[in-house]
């Protein structure tokens, strides 16, 4: 028996690991025992590699293990839940680079021997290199280093062609003659450049679609990178990650009624039109001690949070107010849009986060047809996944988006600083419903003020 | 040969990858995100191999001690954080 076939048997219980790590995601009761055997999978692929025989140098094995391992505990244990999305975007880069180290190791040392590992090469360089710099820049849009509006240019459709233009011809030259390493490192430039280019233009809030789509850019790197030095465990998991970031892009995209090509390519030369309404219309604002009383005598609560939640930081409040209202026999359940948030899931996280049990969140599907025997929904930093417009308004740039019926509900309370509109800059006319109550403040205040107003009552 | 043995292996992998992340629930999406990015940390055997297969070439060296440094960023990073979100996520108490 070879040390080839035992390397590969083990990838082989790996790859079994992994697969039945993201089975067992399927649940969350299930879901840390995945983590754990998807950890054990990795494990067990790193130790067969190790024990190979094709490694005869450990010291600098050690040297960026310890390195690369001092930095990833320190980012995991200090990301705050409201970072999450800009955590992933750089962990989207950092392996994707890796990727591209090792093609540019296998291209140093081998060469591409025939056609088919060239072109392997060639495309694992250039899918590879804009992923490292598109996850930079949506690093850079997530953590507000770089201004999340999309950065337009004049004649930024024809610089991104001849940008593509190149790109292909360059990579049909390496193909044919791979043993140009100039052309091969001025690919990778190019590739680094056009990431930059292709993400720039993207806007703050269409980020967990640009998320989703790099993840399975990553998946797809490592797979061509797979064939690149023959690796079957680096295609099997790359397709499975290529799976994963595949899905969750037609989820959020979905979740917008956009099509990737419009997200990723939409914002060129094309500004939002602002839609003003003629007609002067009034909203309705209501005082914290009315709504406490209209929230006393209610029996189901729907709380609908928004990334301003997250922002306002109100998500404990929440939490406190949830607990109160519960006591006070009271139903009170979390509706979550598949986009609140700024990545697939994120709300869901931030509210876990704040202790508040998992059964209590429902999905936009579970809720809607609920909604009409809700006596109150409260509407906490969201905006254009409650705005009615997208059903009936063919006017409006959210039409046909699906959303959640707040509307339905008896009555809804909206925690809002300012009738100011929301990412996309549209006028919500829910907010003008004979239903609907304004609370203006900020939201972690108003919701600590009901707190008090319950912890109030309750003495008396 | 090997050329289609892979292209097998690709195309298996990719239905299998379909199957099993469907079946994920949203509540989960964020955690799944970031249990992707540790496994793509896989690309470590790769890099293993090469910052510890060729000693005599500087410009090798440099270049899989960083993969080496970027892959196990990843996988840390990456199992870390799940397990922190993982955790974070309770029923009710006292609920059926």
């Amino acid at each position: 028996m070879n040390n080839a076939f035992f390397t590969n048997f083990v990838y082989i219980i790996s790859s079994i690991l992994f697969a039945f790590g993201l089975r067992f995601l399927g649940s969350p009761v299930t879901a840390r025992r995945g983590n754990m055997l998807s950890a054990l999978g990795m494990f067990l692929a790193v130790i067969a590699t190790l024990v190979n025989g094709d490694i005869i140098n450990f010291k600098w094995i050690l040297i960026g293990v310890a390195i690369g391992g001092f930095f990833g505990a320190l980012v995991a244990f200090k990301a705050a839940m409201t970072q999450m999305p800009e955590m992933i975007a750089l962990l989207h880069g950092c392996g994707a680079l890796a990727s591209v180290l090792v093609d540019w190791t296998a291209y140093d040392v081998n060469g591409a021997s025939n056609l088919t590992n060239s072109i392997t090469l060639c495309l694992s360089i250039v899918i590879g290199g804009l992923t490292v710099t598109g996850s930079a820049i949506a690093w850079g849009k997530l953590s507000e280093r770089i201004p999340g509006k999309p950065i337009l240019f004049t004649g930024q459709k024809w610089f991104n062609s001849l940008l593509i233009g190149a790109i292909g011809t360059l990579s049909i030259i390496f193909i044919l003659n791979p043993s140009h390493y100039a052309i091969f490192l001025i690919l990778l430039g190019l590739s680094l450049l056009f990431g930059i280019f292709l993400v720039i233009p993207i806007g703050g809030a269409d980020m967990p679609v640009v998320i989703s789509v790099l993840n399975s850019y990553s998946g797809i790197v490592a797979c061509t990178t797979g064939f690149v030095i023959h690796n079957t465990l680096l295609i099997v998991v790359g397709s499975l990650v290529g799976a994963n970031g595949i899905i969750l892009s037609i989820i959020m995209c979905k979740a917008m009624n956009r099509s990737i090509v419009n997200v990723l390519f939409g914002a060129f030369g094309n500004v939002v039109k602002k839609i003003s309404t003629d007609e002067k219309k009034e909203a309705k604002s209501i005082n914290v001690e009315d709504a406490f009383l209209v929230l006393e005598n209610a029996k189901s609560v729907v709380v609908i949070p928004g990334y301003g939640m997250a922002v306002a930081q109100a998500q404990h409040a929440v939490r406190e107010l949830s607990e109160l209202l519960e006591k006070n026999g009271c139903d009170v359940k979390f509706a979550i849009h598949p986009v609140a948030g700024r990545m697939p899931g994120h709300m869901n996280v931030l509210l876990a986060e704040a202790n508040i049990p998992y059964d209590q969140l429902f999905e936009m599907d579970a809720i809607n047809p609920l909604m009409e025997n809700v006596d109150v929904a409260i509407i906490i930093g969201a905006n254009d996944v409650v705005n009615p417009s997208s059903r009936h308004d063919k006017s409006s740039p959210i039409y046909g988006m699906p959303i959640i019926n707040a509307d339905k509900a008896k009555s809804v309370f909206v925690l809002k600083r300012s009738m100011a509109t929301g990412f996309a800059g549209i006028e919500n006319e829910l907010f003008y419903y004979d239903n609907c109550r304004m609370i203006f403040g900020d939201a972690k205040q108003t919701i600590q003020a009901l707190v008090a107003e319950f912890k109030q009552a309750q003495q008396h | 040969m090997e050329l289609i043995y892979l292209l097998f292996i690709l195309v298996l992998s990719v239905f299998l990858g379909f199957a099993l992340i469907s079946r994920v629930p949203p509540l989960l999406h964020t955690p799944l995100m970031s249990e992707a990015n540790a496994i793509c940390g896989i690309i470590i055997v790769g890099a293993l191999v090469s910052a510890g297969a060729q000693a005599n070439n500087t410009l090798t060296i440099i270049l899989g001690t960083s993969a080496v440094a970027l892959a196990t960023f990843n996988v840390i990073g990456g199992y870390l954080v799940t397990e922190r979100m993982l955790k974070m996520f309770k029923k009710k108490e006292g609920s059926k």
